[in-house]
């Protein structure tokens, strides 16, 4: 099961090292990690994706817990949680094919970026989920060229970790 | 203004640090300039290694953190075992390594190596200093994060041109760190589900680890063990919480530990953890453990609630005070029959002879049994990693005595090192070190050492030639020894003698007597080696 780890951290140099050898050398796969600094800056805000179940997840938060440099982990309830993600696509166009994708953007809410002669790229941020569903979509047209940030959430409502 | 290196050693003088180990290089030169400048001892090893484990020698005696420094490159790199082994052990440790200029850094320059990143996975937390101005603050962190919750080792790197900046410095009284909070109490309500588990218990145990040594809960450990009336076994690294005699000490548990602990642990309906960790060694099936029976876990570490086993009712705090949350409700459980079972067992276990005692050579039990002896009330031991340590801690009797053994990473060559550590604490106390041919020739270039500090450390090897723990494990489970053999070894009296080292030998049960005898008699440190079957296992 996938599970949103959210971890505020110390906004120093070495930090996330720490974080991705703790993964690393106990053997926690992770998914997807985001990292950026907070309103205050020198707090940072890794959200992290993992695919296991609870026992580990439940480690994983202590584990985290352990570094000094964390300052807070909260894993976030799947129904209540705001997780966004951004994709750049980088696909072939052609003055046959234009149309079609400008369509699927249009449909999708995903913003046209640049286009040549021979592509487009494209950015859209939505849930991970609908953002596989933009992906696949656009296979049919020759994907050139993906970038994606991996998910970056907060819980709903007025709370906060 | 103050260089870097003086604020240094200002910083660990306010932490109430009096001695260092250490091994000199370029990089760490201003700082071991100030050190010869102030009021702080200094041992100088042979190795780096060696220096992390004088540290944690010092440190489980005085339960202060000990302290090591080294040079960058090579000495910081041999240092890494040293930390290792404090880490797994959970012992606090401060070390301190020198590091090239902090404007050259990540050029590969010469004696360059990135610690912090090397030693991330073995150590509470490290610093890269960048500015003589945080060191002050620094060292008062790494005091703080090495001592307290679960103690281990804090490594600060501090590039050679920061030791010589030249700085006002400022020095806090107290440090916050805002993502470290360890706990000390435990919840009460937890408190009390223990307190009604042992009420209900019938068969219950307490497996008591080296977290109580940590927290200094020997004396609450006893109390709670005999007010309660609850029997108590112990892992590797709680050895010598209880004496061995103690009537509610039930030994050791695990793989190499006495049978009636086991028998203990596989049949008590009230488990109760305290300072361990549940690892593989001490409890093979931990998982299976918790599911047959009731399980408390009482750890500083609230990672180690759940890593290894799940517990009925984990309380997360400091285990001393949390068995003294415990007394103070006066627990007690209805253990009359319990008892009548185990302690007559551990009368007879005690006084058995292995079922085949060797004859060639010393007989290993014969030989623990015997030092023991000789040890006073409060005697160190220092035990290495093999068959040695299995045999001392299996057969070795303490009274209020320590048994300092690398519990965790089984480094080898831990012992000598380890008890000049003792022997620089407390050089009064009685140390004695007991090593295989193939440990003591891991760290015997620190005999140089020994005699440097005069230390009066009594070595005894158990000589077979062979690495005997990997023998007997190639024998049982391989296609038979290989490249264990320690030929080329050297007569090491002769080594004793070249150190200027007084030194015996018993290569039969009938001479072991004497050779205690001359032994202890001896003023200053000596050498016993005591010939042992290569073929003698430790299932014999």
């Amino acid at each position: 099961m996938k599970q949103t780890i959210s971890v505020l951290v110390e906004n120093q140099a070495g930090v996330l090292n720490r974080i991705t050898g703790l993964f690393s050398r106990r053997a926690f796969n992770i998914e997807s990690l985001a990292v950026g600094v907070t309103d205050d800056k020198s707090v940072s805000r890794i959200t992290i994706i993992v695919d296991s179940g609870n026992n580990v997840v439940e480690q994983v938060e202590k584990q985290l817990n352990k570094l000094v440099d964390v300052i807070k982990v909260r894993t976030l309830e799947e129904k209540n949680l705001i997780g966004r993600e951004l994709i750049i696509i980088k696909v072939s166009a052609t003055t046959k094919t234009r149309q079609d994708i400008s369509n699927l953007c249009q449909i999708m809410g995903a913003r046209i970026d640049d286009i040549t002669s021979t592509s487009m790229t494209l950015e859209l941020s939505d849930t991970p989920d609908r953002v596989d569903l933009f992906e696949s979509l656009l296979r049919p047209f020759s994907i050139l060229e993906v970038a994606r940030t991996g998910v970056i959430a907060v819980q709903k409502g007025s709370g906060k970790i | 203004m103050l260089s870097g290196a003086q604020v240094l050693m200002e910083s660990l003088q306010r932490e109430h640090v009096t001695h260092i180990f250490g091994y000199a290089g370029a990089t760490i030169c201003p700082a071991v300039d100030a050190l010869a400048a102030a009021d702080i001892g200094y041992t100088l090893v042979r190795t780096e290694q060696n220096a992390g484990h004088m540290a944690s020698g010092y440190a489980r005696i005085t339960g202060k953190p000990g302290v090591c420094m080294v040079t960058s490159g090579p000495g910081a790199t041999n240092l890494i075992t040293g930390i290792a082994t404090a880490y797994m052990d959970s012992i606090p440790m401060v070390a301190i390594t020198g590091q090239v200029q902090s404007y050259l850094l990540g050029r590969d320059i010469f004696q360059e190596v990135d610690i912090t990143g090397a030693v991330a996975p073995f150590t509470k937390h490290s610093y890269l200093v960048k500015d003589a101005g945080n060191i002050p603050q620094i060292v008062k962190e790494a005091f703080l994060i090495a001592s307290t919750g679960r103690q281990g080792p804090v490594l600060i790197d501090l590039p050679i041109d920061i030791q010589k900046q030249m700085v006002e410095p400022h020095y806090p009284d107290s440090v916050e760190i805002r993502g470290y909070k360890p706990s000390v109490k435990g919840n009460e309500l937890q408190v009390r589900r223990v307190i009604q588990a042992i009420s209900a218990a019938h068969r219950p145990l307490l497996c008591a680890g080296g977290g109580l040594f940590s927290a200094g809960g020997q004396a609450d450990l006893e109390e709670l063990a005999v007010t309660a009336g609850i029997p108590v076994v112990t892992t590797m690294m709680g050895l010598g919480l209880l004496p061995t005699d103690h009537p509610m000490n039930m030994g050791m548990i695990g793989a190499f530990g006495t049978p009636l602990a086991n028998v203990a642990l596989d049949t008590t309906d009230l488990l109760i953890i305290a300072g361990a960790r549940a690892a593989d060694r001490a409890i093979s099936a931990p998982r299976e453990i918790a599911r047959r029976t009731k399980t408390v876990h009482i750890d500083v570490d609230p990672a180690e609630i759940g890593k290894n086993m799940f517990p009925t009712v984990p309380v997360v705090g400091n285990v001393k005070v949390i068995l003294n949350q415990l007394l103070a409700r006066h627990p007690k459980a209805d253990t009359t029959d319990w008892l009548a079972e185990l302690q007559p067992r551990r009368r007879k276990e005690l006084q058995n002879t292995p079922p085949h005692p060797r004859t060639v050579g010393v007989d290993p039990a014969a030989l623990m049994r015997g030092l023991g002896g000789w040890l006073d009330e409060n005697a160190c031991v220092c035990v290495d990693v093999g068959q040695n340590q299995i045999w001392a801690a299996r057969y070795l009797p303490l009274r209020r005595g320590r048994f300092l053994t690398s519990g965790g990473l089984g480094t080898m060559g831990y012992s000598l090192p380890a008890a000049l550590g003792v022997k620089v604490a407390q050089p009064e106390r009685q140390t004695v070190v007991v090593c295989g041919d193939g440990s003591f020739q891991m760290s015997m270039n620190e005999l140089a050492t020994l005699c440097a500090m005069g230390a009066d450390v009594k070595i005894v090897i158990l000589e077979n030639g062979v690495l005997g723990l990997v023998n007997q494990i190639q024998h049982s489970s391989y296609s038979g020894p290989f490249g264990v053999a320690l030929t080329g070894s050297p007569d090491f009296s002769a080594v004793a003698a070249a150190y200027g080292i007084s030194c015996g030998t018993a290569s039969s049960n009938d001479e072991l007597d004497k050779a205690l005898d001359q032994m202890f008699g001896s003023p200053g440190p000596y050498l016993l080696t005591c010939t042992v079957d290569p073929d003698a296992s430790t299932n014999d």
